[in-house]
């Protein structure tokens, strides 16, 4: 029980030095999730305790942007739950046809597969030309994944079920082109996509959106945050605009699920009322 | 020992192949008011809704459901990993969710349930390894017994798969070996009577 009173001790030292030199802040994410990640980095780096990788990140930058890398959940997919990919053609897509110009923003974009994913169905439903997409993410490094727009082949079959059961109206492989163990996505549909850095925990509210896509980012942040981030997204859409969550996430426990109702349960998609 | 003389606050249960059929006995033999919480890892269909989960509920006594978001974790339940989610367990007692990648080309993994509710309940925790063929589940069962915990395996010769039960017995060198139609039983007279059971070397 000594080794895990020191080990509490050792990991919230540790969030607190990343917060103090490098303004990132992961104090209110949830301890779980961040505990497993920095066990699982301690036994790559070869460093033996959790205090040497304190005082190795205080002086050492680039350990720290790689630490970094490894702290948050990159993990994400094209079409991930393709029912909910369905729904946004099938309710919010005509929806947004409606407006002269659309703007989405898509918090905590990760490696940028679900803004492709998004920037694809927005193309043939005819709403793409009128739209800007701002996608974020709190880690440069990411970002930079996500401009380039390049993944693995081999997820592409998986992609392409996706896409399929999704809804999408043409043929996956028309999106991207296969060099090597790589695809490239079709470069126009960046067109009307601005990539940049945005923490949901310290920055603030982000224009007049009509969409705001947010999905599995809350789910590692304490109620607290959640709904700090819940009160960001409400500032931040105009009045009938959408939040889409991730499918185990609610706004029901927060004190501004009244400034939203519910479009599809199921699929997490509420309005700004 | 100290085995002997602890009451139980959690149970959690991994399968992979086979184990909605062994998960249907074991948890088909609790009594609705069972003490402990149940967290169930078991590998499916990342596409896949909660109708395992709500026809469970509707055959057996004890509450079963799919856990949710920082749902707090209560006795007399059980909770199943939602798919396509790792299910971890927190200080506070809720529950989180990660899209974490895949362990044992798994998630949910049972390895990342095992080892968050071992680092939670320590001595409190019973592990359950049942049927599957992979090796998720070992390493986090070997967490459980060297926090104190009681581990469980399903008698290799009783699975559908045999891998996984073998694998967890070779890495955690369990408590306990039980042919799948006396675990429920087992589970049963242990909540009931804490007092009376003692481990293997207790």
């Amino acid at each position: 029980m000594d080794n895990r009173e020191n080990e509490k001790i050792e990991i919230d030292l540790l969030i607190q030095a990343i917060f103090l030199k490098y303004g990132y802040d992961f104090r209110e994410y949830s301890k779980a999730s961040i505990r497993r990640r920095i066990l699982g980095n301690l036994s790559k780096s070869g460093l033996s305790t959790i205090s040497e990788m304190q005082h190795r990140l205080l002086y050492d930058r680039d350990f720290f942007e790689k630490l970094l890398l490894e702290l948050t959940v990159n993990v994400s997919a094209m079409f991930r739950d393709p029912s909910f990919f369905k729904a946004v053609r099938e309710i919010v897509a005509s929806e947004l046809k409606k407006r002269p110009l659309v703007k989405i923003w898509h918090a905590g974009c990760s490696t940028g597969e679900e803004v492709y994913s998004m920037a694809i169905l927005l193309r043939e439903e005819g709403v793409y030309g009128n739209s800007t997409i701002y996608a974020t993410d709190v880690n440069e490094a990411v970002l930079d994944k996500a401009r380039k727009g390049i993944f693995p082949i081999d997820r592409m079959k998986a992609y392409t079920q996706n896409y399929k059961m999704a809804g999408g109206l043409a043929s996956f492989a028309d999106y991207y082109t296969a060099r090597y163990d790589l695809t490239i996505m079709d470069g126009t549909l960046k067109k009307n996509i601005v990539f940049s850095d945005h923490n949901l925990v310290t920055d603030g509210v982000f224009g007049e959106m009509d969409l705001i896509v947010c999905r599995n980012v809350l789910i590692y942040f304490n109620r607290d945050l959640q709904d700090r981030v819940f009160g960001l997204f409400a500032s931040s859409l105009r009045k009938g605009g959408f939040l889409c969550l991730g499918s185990k996430e609610t706004l029901m426990f927060s004190a501004h699920a009244n400034s939203f109702e519910s479009v599809m349960k199921k699929e997490k998609i509420y309005r700004r009322i | 020992m100290l085995n002997s003389r602890k009451k139980y606050k959690a149970l959690v249960i991994g399968a992979s192949s086979g184990g909605w059929a062994a998960l249907r006995k074991v948890l088909g033999a609790l009594p609705r008011h069972f003490p402990l919480a149940i967290m169930v890892a078991v590998h499916r269909h990342p596409h896949s809704d909660d109708y395992l989960e709500t026809s469970l509920d509707h055959e057996c006594a004890i509450r079963v459901k799919q856990a949710d978001e920082k749902e707090v974790i209560k006795g007399g339940t059980v909770y199943f990993a939602p798919p396509n989610y790792h299910l971890l367990v927190e200080d506070s007692h809720t529950f989180s969710l990660s899209v974490a990648e895949a362990v044992h080309y798994a998630r949910p993994s049972i390895d990342v349930l095992f080892e968050s509710a071992a680092y939670v309940y320590g001595d409190r925790l019973m592990g359950l390894i049942l049927t599957g063929a992979n090796r998720d589940g070992a390493e986090g069962l070997k967490k459980i017994k060297a926090a104190g915990g009681l581990a469980l395996v399903q008698d290799p010769t009783t699975a559908e798969r045999d891998t996984m039960p073998r694998a967890a017995i070779t890495a955690a060198n369990p408590d306990h070996i039980l042919p799948c139609d006396e675990i429920g039983g087992f589970l049963k007279d242990l909540a009931d009577n804490p007092r009376g059971l003692t481990g293997k070397d207790g």
